[in-house]
């Protein structure tokens, strides 16, 4: 049995030691309570490219994943790709539309205007299709890596 | 707009590149070398896909 495992000098049982880590629990979950900026991150982060990432004053990241989804998204409808309609009954079509649909206020200005409702005529719509829903499902994963960022489980 | 299907490669290569660089890593240095690593595994996979489908056909 390891001295550690129990008895007096084991760290779970020294008042000094257990009360600073409670202290440190309280407060760590107190934070993560009352500050809104992890869900505010997510949600910006969602709705606008990077701005999760702005948010936290990082200006480069956010910047380079703003240019790179933005890009991606712009290139998608230059290229005739399709934008995705919610309940067409078919399940490819959901889940291109859930990709689509992480692209957030791009998806929505999109739709308002119309844009990407054409039959296909080239080849490489397809492409462009394609590079619209990854650019949304490349969002996702900045909008969580922004929510990570504010809570502290990504440490820089 | 046109674009040649490399040249498709190359730029959806580069933005996800970019993104997975910096989402996937926590320092800098690491997110440069992981976002290189990811461009060139996309762009090696993408060539040697075309190689072996041109082997295959003839």
């Amino acid at each position: 049995m390891s001295a550690f495992s129990g008895g007096p000098l084991a760290p779970h049982n020294h008042p000094a030691i257990m009360n600073r880590a409670m202290a440190t629990n309280v407060s760590a979950s107190t934070r993560a309570q009352t500050s809104s900026m992890p869900t505010m991150a997510l949600i910006a982060g969602w709705l606008i490219p990077g701005a999760g990432h702005l948010l936290q004053r990082k200006w480069i990241r956010g910047s380079l994943l703003m240019v790179s989804i933005v890009a991606m998204f712009a290139i998608g409808l230059a290229l005739k790709g399709k934008i995705y309609s919610p309940n067409t009954g078919d399940l490819l079509d959901i889940l291109n539309f859930a990709g689509d649909l992480g692209n957030g206020l791009l998806y929505i200005l999109a739709r308002m205007l119309d844009l990407g409702q054409v039959t296909v005529q080239v080849a490489t719509a397809d492409y462009g299709t394609k590079f619209m829903v990854v650019a949304g499902l490349l969002n996702i994963i900045s909008a969580v890596d922004a929510h990570s960022l504010a809570t502290g489980r990504k440490r820089s | 707009m046109t674009i040649s299907h490399f040249g498709a490669v190359l730029l959806f290569s580069l933005f996800t590149s970019i993104v997975f660089g910096i989402t996937q890593r926590s320092e800098p240095r690491m997110m440069i070398r992981f976002g290189a690593f990811c461009f060139v595994l996309f762009v090696g996979g993408t060539i040697a896909a075309s190689w072996i489908m041109w082997l295959i056909k003839h």
